[in-house]
């Protein structure tokens, strides 16, 4: 099942790819299609974000992410380079659950 | 990033150099998902065949973290071609400069990607009969490809060896490389509603619907504020 989830998912992200090499140019020159395009992976990637921060399954938590999640707003504000934006998260995370200040 | 130099050998000596400096940065996104395919439950080999086959980071990311969520295979699946469609866009920009057909075309259109698209645009078109454009698409697609995939195989294969990954803050690592993600793609008050619009709507929906289905609700937002703004332009 996870084999097809991998597959499925790679055939399609390729197809994409592929489909913009042999359509003709004025459809994708659209300016809604430009814009949405353009928009789908901010609000993707928000959701995930959110859910990743907020959510167990179907409960809405705070737990040591929300902490963690600020942690790394601000490494970002401050131009953080990626992977140390990711550390500084887990860090965040692991230590108050070390501690026992949050789950 | 545009190619100063004048003679062919030293633009591209500089196009290679900055095509091999983006492939060591994108390898610590690498290593990031690695870490979060093995640790979301799939084997190393499915973690890499995403890697090597689907190669596009943000629908990886999607792709994997939908399934931590506890969202189904097909939600999975459809967010991470939600997520591919701006590569179509990049390969209908790529295609008249690269001059491809046969093999090359495939080969082509799966290094299609934000670095190799940027990097390939930020040259000038003209510049050596368009030589620099096509080396700079080429050396940063494969430069990206194959440091990429390495990272992927570093950081799934050294996760796979620790225990709970909650104790680890991997849960939290997450959110913050997907948040690391889609902090520069906002530059306008539009991006930012769409951003917060999103969250919130997957927020609501949390425990409404299965999981999964909330961030593909999500994107409603994104093809309504797309179409409202483009009709207001028009």
């Amino acid at each position: 099942m996870m084999w097809l989830t991998v597959l499925a998912g790679a055939a399609g992200c390729y197809a994409l790819k592929y489909v913009g090499s042999v359509i003709p140019a004025h459809i994708l020159e659209q300016v809604t299609v430009k814009k949405i395009v353009l928009l789908l992976p901010i609000s993707l990637l928000s959701a995930l974000v959110a859910v990743q921060t907020f959510a167990s399954s179907q409960t809405l938590t705070l737990d040591a992410r929300v902490p963690a999640l600020a942690a790394a707003t601000v490494a970002l504000k401050f131009k953080t380079p990626f992977i140390l934006v990711v550390l500084i998260a887990a860090i965040t995370a692991a230590a108050l659950r070390y501690f026992g200040l949050a789950t | 990033m545009n190619t100063v130099a004048s003679d062919w050998t030293s633009a591209r000596r500089q196009i290679v150099g900055n095509a091999t400096s983006i492939g060591f940065a994108v390898a610590m996104y690498g290593v990031s998902f690695g870490a979060l395919g093995t640790t979301t439950g799939l084997t190393i080999p499915q973690t890499m065949a995403l890697s090597l086959l689907m190669f596009t980071g943000a629908s990886q990311f999607t792709l994997v973290s939908t399934l931590a969520s506890g969202g189904t295979a097909m939600t999975a699946v459809i967010a991470s071609w939600l997520m591919g469609t701006r590569n179509a866009a990049y390969s209908m920009r790529m295609t008249p400069i690269l001059k491809t057909s046969g093999p090359g075309r495939l080969v082509a259109v799966q290094l299609t990607i934000d670095e190799s698209t940027a990097m390939g645009l930020a040259q000038d078109e003209t510049a050596f009969e368009g030589r620099a454009s096509r080396l700079a698409f080429w050396a940063t697609g494969l430069s990206v490809y194959l440091l990429w995939n390495l990272a992927t195989f570093i950081g799934a294969v050294s996760v796979s060896a620790i225990g709970d990954p909650k104790s680890f803050g991997l849960d939290a690592a997450i959110a913050a490389g997907l948040f690391a993600l889609v902090w520069p793609q906002i530059k306008s008050r539009i991006d930012l509603s769409v951003a917060f619009g999103g969250a919130l709507i997957a927020l609501a929906l949390t425990p409404l619907v299965p999981p999964g289905i909330p961030v593909l609700a999500a994107a409603m937002v994104s093809i309504i504020v797309g179409w409202v703004t483009s009709r207001r332009l028009a």
